[in-house]
């Protein structure tokens, strides 16, 4: 075939090796910064069947590193837009779009129709959750995380290697560790670190030595510095995890059943009465010129419930909207029914201006 | 001993270097951090793991390389 003729004659892969790509199945999770980038070498490459799971809709701020989304695609599911893109790359695979949210009660299902799993997210609920399950389905991990110029790529759960537990073994506090939509990203670097994800990707499909398990690769775009760091295998961070269903609170973010509501800026003056909460930290800017607003980081929030007038509607920003999604999900857990998240929180209110900053 | 220590990510903000090198003697990683605590208190606050020579070690182990790495976790993608 002569879509893949530079895999044919290239030594070590050849047809036979081309074929096993064919009948390979990776899912990707998260079709973002390193999501794209691994789709699309992955689909070029000729993978069987590639799943992509994404419940995200394409916003402009990501056309800056999410290659495989224009202008067009705003709007639309990361997912649906990715497989629409990619068929148009390859048409001669399989694109599966999933848009729900991969959570606690849906990964092991989905997981055991994939040989490869892909950690593109960009949530330490989420990374932890994929760990578990794919432990669960005896499923590689091929992992990549990014902090700003920053990226570590391993594999995980291959070959009697270590996990992502045996790196990492206690989940950070969520809002602790900021993710790209808070501090930034060069759009580069993703770009780098999910092509090194799809390399792995392919060197684990047509069995070649060297794949990057019990090492952690870690990239500085700055320095151009690459570090690789061993890491060993720890047996009870395997055994630990076959019990997935008592770890559910790791995953407690994704598995959420509450609802929130959202609120635009427009949208405020329908309501009366309103407390706004601030639940940056101290040191974030700018700060908002607001009447009746109270200043408690995300972290502290369970602790100051007593701060919080009961009578009033609560509206709840942060800096991207993120940490105000899940201080609103607590809220309501603790009986705040009238809980707002602020819709794009404080960078949607310095775009429209309507709110003065200082 | 002299450590040569390099920073990553987040904590590499904290420090405001990459690396730097520390004169130590023999003791174990959880006393060497209670120095960089000392330098650095918001370390303390932060979640990372120890490198020693290129290998991922657990706060008991002895200091005995040259080499060390303070690594947080990522979560972006």
């Amino acid at each position: 075939m002569s879509r893949y003729n530079r895999h044919i004659i290239l030594s070590d892969v050849g047809q036979q090796g081309q074929d096993k790509l064919s009948r390979a199945k990776v899912l990707v999770v998260g079709a973002g910064g390193l999501g794209c980038p691994v789709l699309q070498y992955l689909a070029a490459a000729g993978i069987g069947t590639l799943g992509i799971i994404d419940f995200d809709d394409v916003d402009i701020s990501n056309l800056q590193r999410q290659i495989l989304f224009g202008t067009e695609s705003l709007g639309t599911n990361k997912a649906l837009a990715a497989k629409g893109r990619l068929e148009d790359l390859n048409p001669t695979i399989k694109i599966e779009a999933i848009t729900n949210r991969l959570t606690f009660k849906n990964a092991l299902s989905l997981f055991q129709n994939y040989d490869i799993i892909v950690d593109g997210t960009d949530n330490f609920a989420t990374r932890y959750l994929i760990n578990d399950a794919a432990i669960k389905c005896n499923k590689p991990i091929v992992y990549g995380a990014i902090y700003k110029f920053e990226g570590q790529v391993s594999v995980f759960n291959y070959n009697n290697g270590p996990s992502y537990r045996c790196l990492f073994p206690i989940p950070p506090k969520e809002g602790s560790v900021a993710n790209c939509s808070e501090v930034g990203v060069l759009g580069v670097l993703p770009g780098i670190i999910g092509t090194m994800m799809a390399n792995e990707v392919i060197k684990i499909i047509l069995e070649f030595d060297h794949v990057l398990s019990g090492k952690l690769l870690c990239y500085n775009s700055r320095t151009a510095d690459i570090s690789t760091l061993k890491v060993n295998r720890n047996q009870s961070e395997f055994d630990n995890v076959l019990d997935y269903e008592k770890l559910t609170d790791v995953y407690e973010n994704e598995s959420c059943e509450v609802s929130i509501k959202d609120i635009s800026e427009e949208e405020l003056s329908t309501i009366n009465n309103i407390q706004f909460i601030d639940v940056r930290e101290p040191h974030e800017q700018p700060k908002l010129e607001m009447k009746n607003c109270i200043e408690i980081p995300l972290g502290e929030l369970e602790g100051n419930l007593n701060l919080l007038d009961t009578d009033k509607a609560q509206v709840v920003f942060c800096q991207s909207g993120i940490r105000s999604k899940r201080a609103a999900e607590l809220l309501m857990k603790e009986g705040f029914n009238n809980t707002f998240s602020f819709k794009g929180s404080v960078l949607a209110i310095i775009e429209s201006q309507k709110i003065k900053t200082r | 001993m002299q450590l040569n220590i390099k920073y990553f990510g987040r904590i590499a903000e904290i420090t405001n270097c990459n690396e730097e090198t520390f004169e130590f003697s023999k003791a174990t990683i959880s006393k060497l951090l209670e120095l960089l605590f000392a330098k650095y208190p918001e370390l303390k606050t932060k979640d990372f793991q120890v490198a020693q020579n290129q290998e991922i070690v657990s706060l008991e182990t002895m200091v005995s390389g040259e080499d060390l790495a303070l690594l947080p976790p990522f979560s972006g993608g």
